[in-house]
Protein backbone atom coordinates (compact mmCIF):
# COMPACT_ATOMS: atom_id res chain seq x y z
CA UNK A 1 0.00 0.00 0.00
CA UNK A 2 2.81 2.39 0.87
CA UNK A 3 4.57 1.75 -2.44
CA UNK A 4 1.39 2.47 -4.45
CA UNK A 5 0.89 5.74 -2.57
CA UNK A 6 4.50 6.67 -3.25
CA UNK A 7 4.10 6.04 -7.01
CA UNK A 8 0.96 8.19 -7.06
CA UNK A 9 2.69 10.99 -5.18
CA UNK A 10 5.68 10.98 -7.55
CA UNK A 11 3.39 11.07 -10.63
CA UNK A 12 1.55 14.03 -9.06
CA UNK A 13 4.87 15.78 -8.41
CA UNK A 14 5.89 15.37 -12.07
CA UNK A 15 2.51 16.70 -13.16
CA UNK A 16 2.80 19.76 -10.95
CA UNK A 17 6.27 20.47 -12.38
CA UNK A 18 4.72 20.44 -15.88
CA UNK A 19 1.93 22.74 -14.66
CA UNK A 20 4.55 25.16 -13.37
CA UNK A 21 6.51 24.96 -16.66
CA UNK A 22 3.31 25.74 -18.58
CA UNK A 23 2.73 28.81 -16.43
CA UNK A 24 6.37 29.83 -16.91
CA UNK A 25 5.92 29.46 -20.68
CA UNK A 26 2.84 31.69 -20.53
CA UNK A 27 4.95 34.29 -18.73
CA UNK A 28 8.11 34.09 -20.84
CA UNK A 29 7.05 33.51 -24.46
CA UNK A 30 7.16 36.56 -26.74
CA UNK A 31 3.67 36.68 -28.30
CA UNK A 32 0.10 35.47 -27.78
CA UNK A 33 0.31 32.41 -30.04
CA UNK A 34 3.54 31.08 -28.55
CA UNK A 35 2.11 31.62 -25.07
CA UNK A 36 -0.92 29.62 -26.11
CA UNK A 37 1.32 26.78 -27.30
CA UNK A 38 3.13 26.53 -23.98
CA UNK A 39 -0.04 27.10 -21.98
CA UNK A 40 -2.12 24.43 -23.70
CA UNK A 41 0.35 21.59 -24.07
CA UNK A 42 2.13 21.76 -20.74
CA UNK A 43 -1.00 22.34 -18.66
CA UNK A 44 -2.87 19.50 -20.40
CA UNK A 45 -0.06 17.04 -19.67
CA UNK A 46 0.43 18.47 -16.19
CA UNK A 47 -3.20 18.07 -15.20
CA UNK A 48 -3.34 14.57 -16.73
CA UNK A 49 -0.36 13.48 -14.61
CA UNK A 50 -1.51 15.26 -11.43
CA UNK A 51 -5.03 13.83 -11.56
CA UNK A 52 -3.74 10.35 -12.42
CA UNK A 53 -1.36 10.57 -9.48
CA UNK A 54 -4.18 11.59 -7.16
CA UNK A 55 -6.25 8.67 -8.46
CA UNK A 56 -3.42 6.22 -7.74
CA UNK A 57 -2.66 7.79 -4.36
CA UNK A 58 -6.28 7.55 -3.21
CA UNK A 59 -7.72 4.64 -5.22
CA UNK A 60 -11.47 5.28 -4.58
CA UNK A 61 -11.09 8.51 -6.54
CA UNK A 62 -9.59 6.87 -9.63
CA UNK A 63 -12.84 6.78 -11.71
CA UNK A 64 -13.53 10.46 -11.10
CA UNK A 65 -9.92 11.34 -11.92
CA UNK A 66 -10.13 9.45 -15.22
CA UNK A 67 -13.38 11.23 -16.16
CA UNK A 68 -11.77 14.60 -15.34
CA UNK A 69 -8.74 13.66 -17.48
CA UNK A 70 -11.02 12.79 -20.41
CA UNK A 71 -12.85 16.08 -19.98
CA UNK A 72 -9.64 18.14 -19.87
CA UNK A 73 -8.04 16.44 -22.89
CA UNK A 74 -11.24 17.06 -24.88
CA UNK A 75 -11.87 20.71 -23.95
CA UNK A 76 -8.41 22.25 -23.52
CA UNK A 77 -7.37 22.14 -27.21
CA UNK A 78 -10.84 23.37 -28.20
CA UNK A 79 -10.71 26.46 -26.04
CA UNK A 80 -7.17 27.30 -27.14
CA UNK A 81 -8.16 26.85 -30.79
CA UNK A 82 -11.12 29.20 -30.31
CA UNK A 83 -8.87 31.77 -28.63
CA UNK A 84 -6.16 31.49 -31.33
CA UNK A 85 -8.68 31.96 -34.13
CA UNK A 86 -10.33 34.90 -32.39
CA UNK A 87 -7.06 36.66 -31.62
CA UNK A 88 -5.75 36.21 -35.17
CA UNK A 89 -9.07 37.47 -36.52
CA UNK A 90 -9.05 40.54 -34.28
CA UNK A 91 -5.55 41.38 -35.57
CA UNK A 92 -3.30 40.72 -32.60
CA UNK A 93 0.23 40.84 -34.07
CA UNK A 94 2.71 37.97 -34.18
CA UNK A 95 6.25 38.43 -32.89
CA UNK A 96 8.99 39.96 -35.12
CA UNK A 97 10.71 36.59 -35.39
CA UNK A 98 7.75 35.25 -37.41
CA UNK A 99 8.81 33.61 -40.67
CA UNK A 100 5.56 33.26 -42.56
CA UNK A 101 1.85 34.04 -42.07
CA UNK A 102 -0.31 32.25 -44.62
CA UNK A 103 -3.55 33.10 -42.86
CA UNK A 104 -2.92 36.87 -43.19
CA UNK A 105 -2.34 36.37 -46.93
CA UNK A 106 -5.64 34.49 -47.03
CA UNK A 107 -7.51 37.38 -45.39
CA UNK A 108 -5.94 39.82 -47.87
CA UNK A 109 -7.11 37.60 -50.75
CA UNK A 110 -10.65 37.65 -49.32
CA UNK A 111 -10.62 41.42 -48.96
CA UNK A 112 -9.34 41.84 -52.52
CA UNK A 113 -12.16 39.62 -53.82
CA UNK A 114 -14.76 41.62 -51.88
CA UNK A 115 -13.47 45.00 -53.14
CA UNK A 116 -13.37 43.68 -56.73
CA UNK A 117 -17.02 42.67 -56.48
CA UNK A 118 -17.83 46.15 -55.22
CA UNK A 119 -16.12 47.71 -58.25
CA UNK A 120 -18.04 45.51 -60.69
CA UNK A 121 -21.33 46.62 -59.22
CA UNK B 1 6.47 10.46 3.20
CA UNK B 2 4.03 10.18 0.30
CA UNK B 3 1.86 12.88 1.85
CA UNK B 4 4.85 15.24 2.10
CA UNK B 5 5.48 14.81 -1.65
CA UNK B 6 1.81 15.62 -2.27
CA UNK B 7 2.21 18.85 -0.28
CA UNK B 8 5.33 19.73 -2.28
CA UNK B 9 3.40 19.09 -5.52
CA UNK B 10 0.61 21.40 -4.34
CA UNK B 11 3.15 24.13 -3.52
CA UNK B 12 4.77 23.86 -6.97
CA UNK B 13 1.35 24.14 -8.62
CA UNK B 14 0.65 27.17 -6.41
CA UNK B 15 3.87 28.83 -7.65
CA UNK B 16 2.56 28.13 -11.16
CA UNK B 17 -0.67 29.97 -10.28
CA UNK B 18 1.35 33.02 -9.22
CA UNK B 19 3.47 32.86 -12.40
CA UNK B 20 0.38 32.78 -14.60
CA UNK B 21 -1.16 35.54 -12.47
CA UNK B 22 1.82 37.78 -13.33
CA UNK B 23 1.08 37.36 -17.02
CA UNK B 24 -2.61 38.01 -16.27
CA UNK B 25 -1.70 41.36 -14.66
CA UNK B 26 1.00 42.30 -17.21
CA UNK B 27 -0.60 41.02 -20.44
CA UNK B 28 -0.64 43.83 -23.02
CA UNK B 29 -3.75 42.64 -24.89
CA UNK B 30 -7.08 41.02 -24.03
CA UNK B 31 -6.05 37.77 -25.75
CA UNK B 32 -2.95 37.50 -23.52
CA UNK B 33 -5.11 37.84 -20.44
CA UNK B 34 -7.53 35.23 -21.79
CA UNK B 35 -4.63 32.80 -22.38
CA UNK B 36 -3.39 33.40 -18.84
CA UNK B 37 -6.92 32.86 -17.51
CA UNK B 38 -7.23 29.57 -19.40
CA UNK B 39 -3.89 28.41 -17.97
CA UNK B 40 -4.90 29.54 -14.47
CA UNK B 41 -8.16 27.61 -14.49
CA UNK B 42 -6.54 24.38 -15.67
CA UNK B 43 -3.96 24.64 -12.88
CA UNK B 44 -6.75 25.46 -10.41
CA UNK B 45 -8.66 22.28 -11.32
CA UNK B 46 -5.68 20.18 -10.23
CA UNK B 47 -5.22 22.33 -7.12
CA UNK B 48 -8.87 22.00 -6.10
CA UNK B 49 -8.64 18.20 -6.35
CA UNK B 50 -5.41 18.27 -4.31
CA UNK B 51 -7.07 20.41 -1.63
CA UNK B 52 -9.96 17.95 -1.59
CA UNK B 53 -7.45 15.15 -1.08
CA UNK B 54 -5.90 16.93 1.91
CA UNK B 55 -9.32 17.72 3.40
CA UNK B 56 -10.60 14.16 2.62
CA UNK B 57 -13.79 15.55 1.08
CA UNK B 58 -15.10 13.96 -2.11
CA UNK B 59 -17.35 16.91 -2.95
CA UNK B 60 -14.29 18.94 -4.04
CA UNK B 61 -13.85 16.77 -7.13
CA UNK B 62 -17.38 17.74 -8.24
CA UNK B 63 -16.45 21.37 -7.63
CA UNK B 64 -13.40 20.88 -9.89
CA UNK B 65 -15.56 19.40 -12.67
CA UNK B 66 -18.09 22.26 -12.57
CA UNK B 67 -15.25 24.79 -12.44
CA UNK B 68 -13.72 23.20 -15.55
CA UNK B 69 -17.03 23.31 -17.46
CA UNK B 70 -17.65 26.94 -16.50
CA UNK B 71 -14.12 28.05 -17.41
CA UNK B 72 -14.36 26.31 -20.79
CA UNK B 73 -17.64 28.07 -21.56
CA UNK B 74 -16.18 31.35 -20.33
CA UNK B 75 -13.09 31.13 -22.53
CA UNK B 76 -15.17 30.22 -25.59
CA UNK B 77 -17.45 33.20 -24.83
CA UNK B 78 -14.42 35.52 -24.63
CA UNK B 79 -13.20 34.13 -27.97
CA UNK B 80 -16.61 34.76 -29.56
CA UNK B 81 -16.55 38.29 -28.20
CA UNK B 82 -13.09 38.95 -29.66
CA UNK B 83 -14.26 37.69 -33.04
CA UNK B 84 -17.17 40.11 -32.89
CA UNK B 85 -19.88 37.44 -32.99
CA UNK B 86 -21.40 38.15 -29.59
CA UNK C 1 -31.26 -0.39 -37.03
CA UNK C 2 -27.80 1.13 -36.91
CA UNK C 3 -29.26 4.11 -35.09
CA UNK C 4 -30.92 2.00 -32.38
CA UNK C 5 -27.61 0.24 -31.74
CA UNK C 6 -25.85 3.61 -31.46
CA UNK C 7 -28.46 4.98 -29.05
CA UNK C 8 -28.17 1.94 -26.78
CA UNK C 9 -24.35 2.07 -26.84
CA UNK C 10 -24.33 5.78 -26.04
CA UNK C 11 -26.85 5.29 -23.21
CA UNK C 12 -24.74 2.48 -21.75
CA UNK C 13 -21.67 4.70 -21.90
CA UNK C 14 -23.44 7.62 -20.20
CA UNK C 15 -24.79 5.34 -17.47
CA UNK C 16 -21.33 3.89 -16.92
CA UNK C 17 -19.82 7.36 -16.63
CA UNK C 18 -22.45 8.48 -14.13
CA UNK C 19 -22.15 5.31 -12.05
CA UNK C 20 -18.36 5.69 -11.98
CA UNK C 21 -18.67 9.34 -10.99
CA UNK C 22 -21.10 8.84 -8.11
CA UNK C 23 -20.00 5.31 -7.01
CA UNK C 24 -23.65 4.23 -6.98
CA UNK C 25 -24.47 0.50 -6.90
CA UNK C 26 -28.26 0.56 -6.26
CA UNK C 27 -30.06 -1.24 -9.12
CA UNK C 28 -33.13 1.02 -9.15
CA UNK C 29 -30.92 4.07 -9.35
CA UNK C 30 -28.98 2.71 -12.31
CA UNK C 31 -32.19 1.65 -14.10
CA UNK C 32 -33.69 5.15 -13.86
CA UNK C 33 -30.36 6.59 -15.03
CA UNK C 34 -30.33 4.25 -18.01
CA UNK C 35 -33.84 5.31 -19.06
CA UNK C 36 -32.86 8.99 -18.77
CA UNK C 37 -29.69 8.29 -20.78
CA UNK C 38 -31.77 6.56 -23.49
CA UNK C 39 -33.99 9.64 -23.82
CA UNK C 40 -30.97 11.95 -24.00
CA UNK C 41 -29.14 9.84 -26.60
CA UNK C 42 -32.29 9.51 -28.71
CA UNK C 43 -32.57 13.31 -28.69
CA UNK C 44 -28.94 13.96 -29.61
CA UNK C 45 -28.22 11.34 -32.32
CA UNK C 46 -30.03 12.96 -35.22
CA UNK C 47 -27.38 12.54 -37.90
CA UNK C 48 -28.44 10.76 -41.05
CA UNK C 49 -25.18 8.93 -41.69
CA UNK C 50 -23.52 6.77 -39.08
CA UNK C 51 -19.97 5.49 -39.18
CA UNK C 52 -20.34 1.69 -39.38
CA UNK C 53 -18.84 -0.20 -36.46
CA UNK C 54 -16.18 -2.44 -37.99
CA UNK C 55 -13.47 -4.34 -36.08
CA UNK C 56 -10.73 -2.62 -38.14
CA UNK C 57 -11.92 0.86 -37.17
CA UNK C 58 -12.14 -0.07 -33.49
CA UNK C 59 -8.63 -1.58 -33.56
CA UNK C 60 -7.21 1.58 -35.15
CA UNK C 61 -9.10 3.75 -32.65
CA UNK C 62 -7.56 1.81 -29.76
CA UNK C 63 -4.10 1.98 -31.34
CA UNK C 64 -4.55 5.74 -31.76
CA UNK C 65 -4.66 6.35 -27.98
CA UNK C 66 -1.04 5.25 -27.17
CA UNK C 67 0.20 6.99 -30.34
CA UNK C 68 -1.48 10.20 -29.17
CA UNK C 69 -0.13 9.80 -25.64
CA UNK C 70 3.41 9.38 -26.96
CA UNK C 71 2.95 12.55 -29.04
CA UNK C 72 1.71 14.47 -25.97
CA UNK C 73 4.74 13.39 -23.93
CA UNK C 74 7.14 14.42 -26.72
CA UNK C 75 5.32 17.77 -27.01
CA UNK C 76 5.77 18.44 -23.32
CA UNK C 77 9.45 17.73 -23.21
CA UNK C 78 9.79 19.96 -26.28
CA UNK C 79 7.94 22.82 -24.53
CA UNK C 80 9.91 22.30 -21.30
CA UNK C 81 13.20 22.38 -23.22
CA UNK C 82 12.25 25.67 -24.91
CA UNK C 83 10.88 27.39 -21.81
CA UNK C 84 13.81 26.85 -19.45
CA UNK C 85 16.50 28.20 -21.81
CA UNK C 86 17.73 31.79 -21.23
CA UNK C 87 16.93 32.90 -24.79
CA UNK C 88 13.88 31.02 -26.06
CA UNK C 89 14.75 29.21 -29.33
CA UNK C 90 11.72 29.85 -31.55
CA UNK C 91 11.18 30.31 -35.26
CA UNK C 92 7.40 30.72 -35.45
CA UNK C 93 5.02 31.14 -38.35
CA UNK C 94 1.58 30.18 -39.63
CA UNK C 95 1.64 27.57 -42.39
CA UNK C 96 -1.07 26.01 -44.52
CA UNK C 97 -1.66 22.25 -44.71
CA UNK C 98 -4.17 20.13 -46.58
CA UNK C 99 -6.10 17.15 -45.21
CA UNK C 100 -7.72 14.28 -47.06
CA UNK C 101 -10.37 13.75 -44.36
CA UNK C 102 -13.95 14.47 -45.45
CA UNK C 103 -16.13 14.19 -42.33
CA UNK C 104 -16.30 17.08 -39.88
CA UNK C 105 -15.77 14.81 -36.85
CA UNK C 106 -12.55 13.56 -38.46
CA UNK C 107 -11.36 17.13 -39.03
CA UNK C 108 -12.23 18.04 -35.43
CA UNK C 109 -10.20 15.15 -34.02
CA UNK C 110 -7.32 16.00 -36.39
CA UNK C 111 -7.28 19.66 -35.30
CA UNK C 112 -7.40 18.70 -31.62
CA UNK C 113 -4.57 16.20 -32.10
CA UNK C 114 -2.47 18.79 -33.94
CA UNK C 115 -2.93 21.22 -31.04
CA UNK C 116 -1.66 18.65 -28.54
CA UNK C 117 1.44 17.57 -30.49
CA UNK C 118 4.94 19.13 -30.53
CA UNK C 119 5.10 22.75 -31.54
CA UNK C 120 1.86 23.04 -33.51
CA UNK C 121 -1.42 24.84 -32.81
CA UNK C 122 -4.37 24.83 -35.20
CA UNK C 123 -5.57 28.40 -35.77
CA UNK C 124 -8.19 28.24 -38.53
CA UNK C 125 -9.87 25.74 -40.84
CA UNK C 126 -11.32 26.46 -44.27
CA UNK C 127 -12.73 23.50 -46.18
CA UNK C 128 -9.91 20.97 -46.34
CA UNK C 129 -7.16 23.50 -45.59
CA UNK C 130 -5.93 23.95 -42.02
CA UNK C 131 -3.84 26.90 -40.86
CA UNK C 132 -1.29 25.85 -38.26
CA UNK C 133 0.83 28.01 -36.00
CA UNK C 134 4.18 26.25 -35.93
CA UNK C 135 6.71 27.19 -33.25
CA UNK C 136 9.71 26.00 -35.28
CA UNK C 137 8.99 26.30 -39.01
CA UNK C 138 10.98 23.71 -40.92
CA UNK C 139 9.12 24.00 -44.24
CA UNK C 140 7.22 27.05 -45.46
CA UNK C 141 5.63 25.30 -48.44
CA UNK C 142 2.31 23.52 -48.17
CA UNK C 143 3.52 20.07 -49.31
CA UNK C 144 6.42 19.72 -46.89
CA UNK C 145 4.41 21.07 -43.97
CA UNK C 146 1.61 18.60 -44.70
CA UNK C 147 4.09 15.73 -44.76
CA UNK C 148 5.59 16.87 -41.47
CA UNK C 149 2.49 17.67 -39.42
CA UNK C 150 -0.58 15.85 -40.71
CA UNK C 151 0.65 12.59 -42.24
CA UNK C 152 1.18 10.68 -38.99
CA UNK C 153 -2.36 11.29 -37.75
CA UNK C 154 -4.04 10.84 -41.11
CA UNK C 155 -2.76 7.26 -41.30
CA UNK C 156 -4.99 6.43 -38.33
CA UNK C 157 -7.88 8.86 -38.82
CA UNK C 158 -8.46 7.90 -42.46
CA UNK C 159 -9.24 4.36 -41.35
CA UNK C 160 -11.25 5.38 -38.26
CA UNK C 161 -13.52 8.00 -39.82
CA UNK C 162 -12.91 7.05 -43.46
Amino acid sequence: MGAVKMIGAIISLMGSIFLFLGALGVLRMPDTYNRMQAGTKATTMGSILTLLGIGIYHLPWLPQSLILIMFITATNPLSSHALARASHFSGIPLTEKTVVDRLREEYEKDEAAVSKEGENE
Amino acid sequence: MAETIMYIAASIAMIGVFTAMMRFIKGPTVADRAVALDCLTVISISLIVLVGLFAKRMIYIDVAMIYGILSFIGVVAIARYLEGGL
Amino acid sequence: MQRVLFIILLALMLTGLYAAWTHTTVEGNILILFIAALVISALFTTRKRFIPLEPKRIAYAIAYIPYMFYAIIRANFDVARRVVQPTIPINPGIVEVRTKLKSSIGKTVLANSITLTPGTLSVDIRGNRLFIHWIDVRDVEEKGATEDIVRGFERFLEVIFG
